[in-house]
């Protein structure tokens, strides 16, 4: 029998009147029932019979990526990617302070966290047009066969904020995304109008849920120390 | 003693009032797009010409030389936007849309066809547009043709040495108050009752003391 493996929209964690007041229940059901929908919609029937189809979505995000030529499908399938990971980087009663290994590297990155917030919040306003604004865990790896850092040291690894436009993410940089807000107008639009410093301080105030970032950070920690023992047996 | 001038770029109004394209363009959209948006690139701009050699300059100058070449200057993105958005509202009039005025109405159909293929690739190319952007109706120089084609945040034909004659704002702001997600309603509105063809007759007439659309005329002696 044909098997189609149709990749799926993922509800977010929590029902979407669950943000008020900050995000309402009208923004989300645009954001993820219409707009998030419609690039799952898009690449399912892009990839459909290609050599794309039964591919995991982050395989798939590499792949359309094609090293900074995108193939069709690549904004639909990091769209997909992107709000998935930001509706799973928010939660109701969000905000306060990270702690542990994440508030530790925060303090060694950026000197504090209240700078993070800064350099966080100055990335999500200068973003021009649509696109994206981060926090990721950048593994030091240069994809180039015969790179080898002369003194590597734990510090090679580190915190970054960064933006990205349009569709784009850093997982396709091979950094490890941590946490992300959508800086697209239609985030916010409805519930802020053109007040983005608005949105962007809620975000970080009422809604980033730390223990999420945490979680991703101990997996991208992991993830290169893994890579690094694989290299170091490869060499 | 003299009081200093600083004649820098200004917030032109919108030739109508901020109600007047309802309802398929909100007061509030207008508020916020021309109130909010628009002013901000003004008073951006303002500020970085301020302390700038760029002091001076026409917007037009502004925006080729701060676009160098494809390689930005920090200006330009707020400059391209000033003469975008001011451009954008003379493409607009109330009772607009219907069908273009003869002359026009010809140059369109030697272009594309005809009037309803314009029209549908007007509306196709915005619909493909991802992310913000603008969908322009611009009269090549070289090729002398009416061609329609998107470009990204702020960029705007000038900077090709194109003539603009129709620039529709596709960034969400500029539609999500008045149509969420439903692009499709938003492109179709602006064609059939916000497009002013009288502007684009007006500025097809001004492309033509640069670019010659038939055989020359030359005066026989």
């Amino acid at each position: 029998a044909l098997i189609i493996s149709e990749l799926e929209l993922k509800p977010p964690p929590y029902s979407l009147n669950s943000l008020e007041p900050h995000l309402s229940r009208e923004t989300l059901e645009l954001h993820w029932g219409s707009h998030h929908r419609a690039h799952v919609a898009r690449l399912n029937s892009l990839i459909a019979g290609t050599d794309l189809d039964g591919m995991g979505l982050d395989d798939i995000v590499i792949a359309t990526y094609n090293k900074g030529s995108p193939r069709a499908p690549f904004v639909h399938a990091a769209e997909v990617w992107n709000h998935d990971f930001f509706w799973q980087s928010i939660k109701p009663n969000g905000g306060g302070q990270p702690s542990g290994k994440l508030m530790e590297l925060i303090e060694r990155d950026f000197g504090s966290f209240s700078r993070m917030l800064k350099e966080f919040e100055n990335a999500a306003l200068t973003q021009f047009g649509s696109g994206w604004v981060w926090l990721a865990y950048k593994a030091n790896k240069l994809d180039v066969g015969n790179a080898v850092n002369p003194c590597p040291s734990e510090k090679d690894n580190k915190l970054i904020v960064l933006k990205s436009p349009n569709a784009v993410n850093p997982f396709v940089w091979d950094y490890s995304p941590l946490l992300c807000i959508d800086v697209w107008e239609h985030a916010y639009y409805l519930d802020y109008e053109n007040r983005r410093d608005e949105y962007v301080a809620v975000f970080l105030e009422k809604l980033v849920s730390w223990e999420v970032v945490s979680h991703r950070l101990d997996i991208a920690i992991k993830r290169a120390a893994d890579r690094a023992r694989e290299d170091e047996k490869d060499s | 003693k003299a009081t200093k001038v600083f004649a820098y770029y200004g917030l032109t109004s919108p030739p109508y009032k901020l109600d007047a394209l309802e309802p398929y363009l909100s007061r509030r959209t207008l508020e916020l797009h021309w109130g909010g948006i628009h002013r901000g690139y003004v008073d951006k701009l303002n500020e970085q010409i301020a302390k700038s050699t760029l002091y001076g300059c026409t917007m037009e100058e502004l925006i080729k030389t701060t676009f160098n070449n494809g390689n930005p200057l920090p200006e330009y993105n707020n400059a391209a936007e000033i003469w975008n958005h001011d451009f954008f509202w003379e493409s607009m009039q109330p009772n607009g849309g219907k069908l273009p005025p003869g002359s026009l109405l010809q140059q369109i159909e030697k272009d594309f066809g005809s009037y309803s293929n314009f029209r549908d690739e007007f509306v196709q190319s915005a619909m493909k547009l991802f992310g913000s952007g603008w969908v322009w109706l611009a009269l090549k120089t070289n090729e002398k043709k009416l061609t329609i084609f998107r470009t990204s945040n702020a960029v705007c034909p000038l900077v090709w040495g194109d003539i603009p004659i129709i620039g529709l704002d596709m960034w969400e702001h500029a539609y999500y108050l008045d149509y969420k997600d439903d692009v499709s309603k938003y492109v179709n509105d602006f064609m059939d009752h916000l497009i002013s063809w009288h502007s684009a007759t007006a500025r097809m007439f001004r492309a033509q003391a640069f670019v010659n659309l038939g055989e020359p005329k030359i005066p026989v002696a």
